[in-house]
C-alpha cells in the first residue's frame, strides 16, 4: 500500500510539474504574441527608426539581421562543409583527431559574448575595421561553426557504409565518392541543421553589440552598390540588428513606449524564428523525399 | 635499316610515355589530393580560431598582472570595483555569476528531470506530440526576448512582491531558469530514452511500482547523463549575458541579499567594454573577467568529459 500510496503522489507532483512548465511556457509566447502583435504592422516592418530616441520601424534592423544572416552563411557552409567532410572520411581515430574534436568542443561551449569580444579586440581594435557588417558577419561565423561542422559530420557519418563502398569499387577518388554520393545523401540533414543554426544565428546578439555594432545609420534603399557609403549591402557600415535593437531600447530606454516596440520587435524576431524551426522540419523531410525516393 | 630504326624510336617513345602514365597520379589520385586539401584547409581554419581565441584573450587577460601588476590575489578577493581609480576587485562579479547559475540550475533541475520522466515514461505519446516540439521552439528563443521578458514581467513582479527595484539576483535566477528548463530537459529526455529497456521490464516484473522503477532504476542509471544536462544548463546560464545584463541591475557591489542590484561577469563585460580605452587599466581588468568566463568554460567542458568517461566505465562492469 505504502509503495502504491507513494507512487500516486510522485506521479501528482510530476503532473503538477510538469502543468507549472507548460504554463511558464505558454505564458511566455502569449505575452510577447499578445503584446507584440497589435504594434506590428507593414509602417512598423519597413519603417525606420529614429535615431534619438529609438521610436518608429524596425525596416533597417530587420535588413540588417537578414544580410548578416546571408554572409555568415556564406562564409560558415563552406568551411563548416570541408571540415565536416573531413572529420567524416579523412580523419583517422587518433590522439590528433580528438584535438580537433575537443578544440571544435571548447569553440562551440564559449559564452556567445566571449566570441563577440574575440570579434571586437580582432576586427575593431587591431584590423581597425570597426563596427561593421563584415566584423559582425565574422564573429557570428565563429559562433555558427563547430555547430555546422558537428551537424555536417553527424549527417554524413549517418550515411550507410556500402554507399561509399560502391563509389570507391566504381573506381572513383575518396573525394568523387563523398561530394558526389554521401553529400546528396546526407543533404536532408545537413539542410535541416543550416536552416536550425540560421535561427540561432538570427537572434544573437551578445556576440554583436560589438563587432556589428549597436546603431543602424539610416540607408539608401535605391542604392544597391556595395561600395557607396550609403548602400544597404555596403559592408563596411555599422549594423545592428533586430536582437541588438531590443536589447538596446530596453536598457537605454529613452523611448517612453520601449516597452510596447520591444514586444513588437520580440513578436517579431520570434516569428521569424519559429519560421525557421518550421522551415527546417518541412524543408528537411521534403529532401529526404527527393533525394531517397522514399514515401 | 633505317625504318626498324624509326620503329624502335617509336617504340621507345611509346614506353616512356608508359611510364610516365605509371609513375604519375592518376586523376582520381589527383581529385583526392585538391579534396584532401580543402578539407584540411577548412579544419585548419577552424584550428586556427581556436587558438587565436585562446591566445589573444589569455594574453588580454592576464596583462592586469602582467602590466599593471595587479596581485591575482587581490583582483580574486577585492570587493570594490572602481576601475577608473585603480581599484579592481572582482569578488562582485565572480560571485554574482556563479550565485544565479547555480540558483538557476538549483531551480530549474527537479523541473526538468520532472517533465523528462514525464516526457518519457508517464505519458511518451503526449511528451512526443506536443512537449518535444515546444522545448525545441524554447530552445531556440533569442536570449534578448528572454532578457525583455524579464524585464517587463520578473522585476515589475518582483518589485512589487518584495520591494526595492525589482533588478537582482532573484530577478536573473528567474530569468536564468527558464532559460536553461528546455536545455536540461532536452538533453534529460534524451538520458532517460538511452536507459535501456530490459532495466525497466526487469524492475516492473519485481513488482515495483512506476514510481519505485523510475527513481531507483531509470534515474539512477541515467545519472551520468543527467548531470551533464544540469552542467549544460549551467555553462548556458553562467555565459549568459544579455538577458542577465538586462534584469539585474548592473551595481558591481557584493550582494548582500537576492533582491538588490548586483552583476555578474558577463553583465560587467556587455555594459563596460565599449567604455574603456585599449590598454588602459580599466580596459585591461575587463579582459581579465573575460579570461575567468573563458576558464569557466574550459572547466564546465572538462567536468562533461570526466562524467562521459566515468559514466562509461560504469555500463561496461
Amino acid at each position: 500500500m505504502n509503495a502504491k500510496r507513494k507512487d500516486m503522489i510522485a506521479t501528482v507532483i510530476i503532473d503538477l510539474i510538469v502543468a507549472i512548465v507548460v504554463g511558464i511556457l505558454f505564458f511566455l509566447l502569449a505575452y510577447i504574441l499578445i503584446k507584440g502583435l497589435p504594434h506590428v504592422s507593414w509602417s512598423f516592418l519597413t519603417g525606420a527608426t529614429d535615431s534619438f530616441d529609438g521610436t518608429g520601424g524596425i525596416g533597417v534592423q530587420l535588413f540588417n539581421s537578414f544580410y548578416l544572416l546571408v554572409l555568415t552563411m556564406l562564409i560558415s557552409i563552406p568551411i563548416s562543409l570541408g571540415a565536416g567532410i573531413y572529420l567524416a572520411e579523412y580523419a583517422k581515430d587518433n590522439w590528433r583527431t580528438s584535438l580537433i574534436r575537443s578544440a571544435i568542443e571548447v569553440l562551440s561551449s564559449l559564452p556567445s559574448v566571449v566570441v563577440g569580444l574575440f570579434g571586437f579586440l580582432l576586427f575593431v581594435v587591431k584590423f581597425k575595421i570597426g563596427f561593421s557588417v563584415i566584423s559582425g558577419a565574422i564573429a557570428l561565423t565563429f559562433f555558427n561553426l563547430p555547430l555546422l561542422t558537428r551537424n555536417i559530420e553527424e549527417s554524413l557519418s549517418a550515411v550507410p557504409r556500402s554507399q561509399r563502398e560502391a563509389g570507391l569499387s566504381l573506381g572513383l577518388s575518396k573525394w568523387k565518392t563523398e561530394v558526389g554520393i554521401i553529400l546528396p545523401v546526407a543533404l536532408p540533414g545537413i539542410v535541416t541543421g543550416v536552416v536550425l543554426s540560421a535561427g540561432r544565428v538570427f537572434g544573437e546578439a551578445a556576440a554583436l553589440i560589438y563587432t556589428a555594432g549597436q546603431s543602424a545609420p539610416v540607408t539608401n534603399f535605391a542604392d544597391w552598390n556595395p561600395m557607396d557609403a550609403a548602400s544597404p549591402l555596403n559592408p563596411f557600415r555599422p549594423a545592428e540588428t533586430l536582437a541588438v535593437h531590443i536589447w538596446k531600447m530596453n536598457t537605454e530606454g529613452l523611448a517612453s513606449n520601449a516597452a510596447a516596440l520591444s514586444a513588437a520587435a520580440s513578436a517579431v524576431l520570434i516569428i521569424a524564428v519559429l519560421l525557421f524551426n518550421l522551415g527546417a522540419r518541412v524543408l528537411g523531410s521534403y529532401l529526404y523525399r527527393r533525394v531517397t525516393a522514399s514515401k | 635499316m633505317e625504318q626498324t630504326n624509326f620503329q624502335l624510336k617509336k617504340q621507345d617513345t611509346q614506353s616512356q610515355e608508359w611510364s610516365k602514365r605509371l609513375h604519375h597520379a592518376t586523376r582520381a589520385t589527383r581529385e583526392d589530393w585538391i579534396g584532401r586539401g580543402i578539407s584540411y584547409l577548412c579544419i585548419g581554419v577552424i584550428i586556427l580560431v581556436v587558438a587565436s581565441m585562446l591566445w589573444f584573450i589569455t594574453s588580454k587577460g592576464i596583462a592586469t598582472f602582467t602590466q599593471n601588476h595587479v596581485s591575482l590575489w587581490k583582483f580574486l578577493s577585492g570587493t570594490d570595483w572602481s576601475p577608473s581609480q585603480g581599484k579592481i576587485g572582482a569578488l562582485p562579479m565572480i560571485v554574482g555569476s556563479f550565485a544565479v547559475t547555480f540558483a538557476a540550475a538549483i531551480v530549474a533541475t527537479p523541473f526538468a528531470v520532472g517533465t523528462a520522466i514525464f516526457m518519457t515514461e508517464i505519458s511518451p505519446n503526449k511528451g512526443r506530440k506536443f512537449l518535444q516540439p515546444v522545448i525545441e521552439l524554447l530552445v531556440g528563443i533569442p536570449s534578448v526576448v528572454y532578457g525583455f521578458i524579464g524585464l517587463a514581467v520578473v522585476v515589475p513582479f518582483m518589485r512589487h512582491l518584495v520591494g526595492g527595484s525589482g533588478f537582482g539576483i532573484i530577478s536573473a535566477t528567474f530569468v536564468l531558469f527558464v532559460m536553461v528548463l528546455p536545455t536540461i530537459t532536452s538533453m534529460t529526455v534524451d538520458s532517460l530514452r538511452a536507459v535501456p529497456r530490459y532495466y525497466k521490464e526487469a524492475s516492473l516484473a519485481l513488482g515495483a511500482t512506476r514510481w519505485q522503477t523510475v527513481s531507483k532504476v531509470i534515474l539512477r542509471s541515467a545519472t551520468p547523463g543527467i548531470l551533464t544536462a544540469v552542467i549544460f544548463g549551467m555553462a548556458r546560464a553562467f555565459g549568459e549575458a544579455l538577458a542577465v545584463q538586462m534584469v539585474i541591475g548592473n551595481a558591481a557591489v557584493m550582494p548582500k541579499d537576492l533582491i538588490s542590484a548586483a552583476s555578474t561577469l558577463t553583465s560587467q563585460l556587455t555594459t563596460g567594454i565599449g567604455d574603456t580605452i585599449d590598454g588602459t587599466l580599466p580596459n585591461n581588468a575587463l579582459w581579465s573577467l573575460a579570461l575567468i568566463l573563458l576558464l569557466m568554460s574550459l572547466f564546465f567542458n572538462a567536468l562533461v568529459r570526466v562524467i562521459a568517461k566515468r559514466g562509461q566505465l560504469k555500463h561496461e562492469r
